[in-house]
């Protein structure tokens, strides 16, 4: 197990540092790409100098609104489902062929309806991740061996503590998985919405430095999110492995 | 331990002699086996040292408590996999790989199921660009030999896993081979299939004149099918018996209930029963 | 048939959902879904709107090929050595949580605006999910079919071409029918801010119009079309899920 992510760090500091010298000797232009330390560099002054606080504090107001509502929705709605396996049978093709549809296309029908704002990017956010939640969580309860359902009848244990006591434990593992997913599908649609079409927020701010050739600023952005999505996919998988040797195979 | 120990043979009276001169297909000679244990710098010590010579044409049977690195031991023989000490020959050379002329049958179903039955078995055929003509005649007999005439255009999902283990044998089979290797091929199937399987695989035997190694941990079956069968030790394994049958050539599952059989099984379990019983008390799970 | 009924009924609350909030919000916010069916018939008829189909299905076409072709040989690449699967894999599953329009400026400064760029995108939302589909795939197959082509004594090519593909084809299609639809949506949302054809510009520019008959239609003719190729996709699932 060391080995590997010993061997995985050092691929992507390689990849880093690769990057960084090819910028460094002109290989790729300052007006494509800017030197991996100039983004972080400029970065941290930026971040002194707050300049994209309010931006960033819109977009991270959005991406947790749009996660504890896509979880918690997502929950609610694959309990209801689970217990009526006629709704299941009905809304499967569905939930199936849900994400073959690019949900973005209804973005602007959210911006006419509800307006320009943190609004509708939440909602599409919410869209986007919600049904991740249901399908994780109709996955979590089926696994939950019949076993266990039955060692609660024999304890003669009430619904709700049955399901409080012995279902939501053991279907924990594959609910968490499905909040991990929940979270980054939040975390893209917010970013991508905003950059599409925003007055706002951390997306906006980096399509807006685009159009006026702040590559500076751009880069130090876009570096922003790729630290800050990769630092909370770590956390969330650390707390996914300690679920992972609970899980039945 | 003890290493060989060829016990005083009784030869059975309905043994036909042999015509041709004794000769070895294939040898192990000071084979052993180290696997590195994950995660720490020991070496796990899985099989041997081994010594054994198969001779020409025989049906030699290995059996042996679970662990004891039986498979490990066909590994090595058939060139799957290098011994850690020791040498492999089979028909006098050192074996490299797996040597041209062996067939191994695995005890998971090997079949694939994304070709039906007719083109699984003609499968290695084609793929040496054997010509049309011959690979029809081939697989037509294997597929006949075998019972598999009236499946030909099945896929392997819509059969039995007997079935599926029949497929498997008789893609080895068209590749006309002079040694068999045979791991716990019918382990996954009921009694009084592997019995019938068993007289199936007799028949192959003696249809081929191919020398054939059968793992098993059945013992009544190693005592039924084999001319001589290897007891294993717990692990390492090491040979600790050669059971001599000296069962006829022409044999079949009704030998089951001859007195000879019951004593080749009794002696199997007595050395088979000590060493089973140390792997009992040593599994730590 | 019983097992279609039921989903119909769904289709039947979904548009009488619509038809409702329709009702709620007014005309102006949300056509109705008889004017949207109306409109996108019409739309139908005109060459404007064949045009920019026909610009998406290009760079569609285009990302896909380059998605499944990259994402199969990267993914054999990586699944049959052990170490590099192990390796590489929350790499990659990193990279699939980038919200990747944060390296589409990236994409522009490089392929400038067009038809590469749009390809581009779609290249990079769909190439992950086969790639990782395709690796996983290979590194849980059956060890024993290699060990059977070992026995058989087949050269390396051999037995990827004819062995480790064919066990792996059922994942491969289903990393495709993730991958076909990401690599869709790379391509509309490329074309929404980037371009000036497409589909995708299409809403944009309605959205900017504020024509929701336009934008509503165009949705609706993308949604059927994605479920449409997703349904394939899912049979073609189907039927090999049956070996």
């Amino acid at each position: 197990m060391k080995t590997e992510s010993i061997l995985r760090a050092a691929v992507v500091i390689g990849f880093i540092v690769l990057i960084e010298l090819l910028c460094r000797l002109g290989v790729i232009p300052t007006s494509v790409l800017l030197a991996p330390s100039t983004m972080v560099t400029h970065g941290a002054d930026l971040l002194r100098a707050g300049k994209f606080n309010h931006d960033i504090g819109i977009s991270l107001l959005e991406i947790v609104a749009a996660s504890i509502v896509s979880v918690l929705l997502g929950f609610v709605i694959g309990l209801v489902i689970h217990a009526l396996p006629r709704m299941r049978r009905a809304l499967e093709p569905l939930l199936s062929s849900y994400y073959a549809v690019p949900t973005f296309i209804f973005y602007p029908v959210f911006i006419v309806v509800l307006g320009v704002g943190p609004l509708p990017i939440i909602a599409i956010a919410v869209l986007l991740a919600v049904v991740t939640m249901i399908t994780a969580t109709l996955d979590g309860l089926d696994r939950i061996p019949r076993a266990l359902h039955k060692s609660g009848l024999v304890m003669r244990l009430p619904v709700w503590r049955s399901a409080f006591f012995i279902k939501l434990p053991a279907a924990l593992p594959y609910l968490f998985t499905g909040m991990k997913l929940a979270v980054a599908y939040s975390f893209i649609g917010v970013i991508a919405s905003e950059f599409i079409l925003s007055g706002s927020g951390v997306g906006y701010a980096i399509g807006y430095a685009y159009n006026n050739f702040q590559n500076d600023d751009m880069y130090s952005l876009m570096l922003l999110i790729l630290i800050a999505v990769t630092a909370v996919n770590m956390v969330l998988n650390r707390i996914d492995h300690r679920f992972q040797s609970r899980r039945q195979r | 331990m003890t290493v060989l120990n060829r016990p005083v043979p009784l030869k059975i009276l309905e043994a036909l002699p042999s015509q041709e001169p004794e000769e070895a297909q294939a040898t192990l000679t000071g084979v052993t086996r180290y696997f590195k244990k994950n995660g720490s710098k020991e070496l796990f010590h899985a099989l041997g040292p081994i010594d054994l010579t198969l001779m020409k044409g025989e049906f030699f049977s290995v059996v042996g408590p679970s662990g004891c690195g039986k498979s490990t031991l066909l590994d090595a023989l058939a060139g799957l996999s290098e011994p850690s000490s020791g040498s492999v020959t089979f028909e006098g050379r050192a074996v490299k790989g797996v040597p041209d002329g062996v067939g191994v049958v695995f005890q998971e179903d090997a079949s694939f199921p994304w070709l039906n039955v007719h083109d699984n078995i003609s499968f290695g055929l084609r793929m040496a660009g054997m010509d049309g003509a011959e690979i029809k005649r081939r697989t037509d007999y294997a597929m006949g030999f075998m019972g598999l005439k009236d499946f030909a255009g099945a896929y392997p999902a819509q059969l039995s896993g007997g079935m599926r283990q029949r497929v498997c044998i008789a893609r080895t089979l068209v590749t006309q081979p002079r040694l068999i290797l045979l791991d716990e091929p019918f382990g996954a199937l009921d009694q009084q299939t592997r019995l019938l399987m068993g007289d199936e695989l007799l028949r192959l035997w003696r249809e081929t004149s191919a020398t054939v190694l059968l793992i098993t941990h059945a013992l009544d079956e190693a005592a039924m099918l084999s001319d001589r069968v290897g007891v294993m030790s717990a692990r390492p394994g090491l040979f600790i018996d050669i059971v001599e049958t000296g069962w006829a050539r022409s044999r079949d599952s009704r030998i089951v209930s001859t007195p000879r059989f019951g004593e080749v099984n009794a002696r199997l379990w007595e050395m088979l029963r000590v060493e089973s019983m140390k792997v009992m008390g040593t599994a730590t799970h | 048939m019983k097992n279609y009924f039921d989903p119909l009924i769904v289709a039947i609350v979904i548009v009488a959902c619509w038809q409702v909030l329709h009702l709620t919000v007014g005309d102006g916010s949300l056509s109705s879904p008889w004017s949207t069916l109306t409109e996108l018939v019409h739309m139908l008829g005109t060459q404007a709107f064949w045009s920019n189909a026909t610009e998406t299905a290009k760079a569609l076409g285009l990302a896909l090929v380059i998605a499944l072709a990259g994402g199969i040989l990267l993914g054999v690449l990586l699944g049959v050595n052990r170490v590099s699967g192990v390796v590489a894999e929350p790499i990659l599953l990193n990279l699939y949580s980038l919200p990747k329009v944060t390296l589409y400026p990236l994409v522009l400064l490089v392929f400038g605006l067009g038809l590469s760029a749009k390809v581009a995108f779609g290249v990079m939302h769909g190439l992950i999910p086969i790639l990782m589909f395709t690796m996983n795939a290979i590194r849980q197959m059956r060890p024993v079919y290699l060990r059977a082509s070992l026995t058989m004594r087949l050269p390396l090519h051999r037995t990827i071409l004819h062995v480790v593909l064919p066990a792996v084809f059922p994942e491969i299609v289903s990393g495709l029918r993730l991958g076909f639809s990401l690599t869709l949506l790379g391509v509309l949302i490329g074309e929404m801010f980037a371009s000036q054809r497409g589909l995708g510009y299409l809403l944009t520019s309605a959205m900017n119009l504020g024509d929701i008959r336009t934008i509503m239609a165009v949705a609706l003719f993308l949604t059927l079309f994605a479920l449409l190729c997703n349904g394939l996709l899912l049979m073609a699932n189907r039927r090999l899920n049956h070996r």
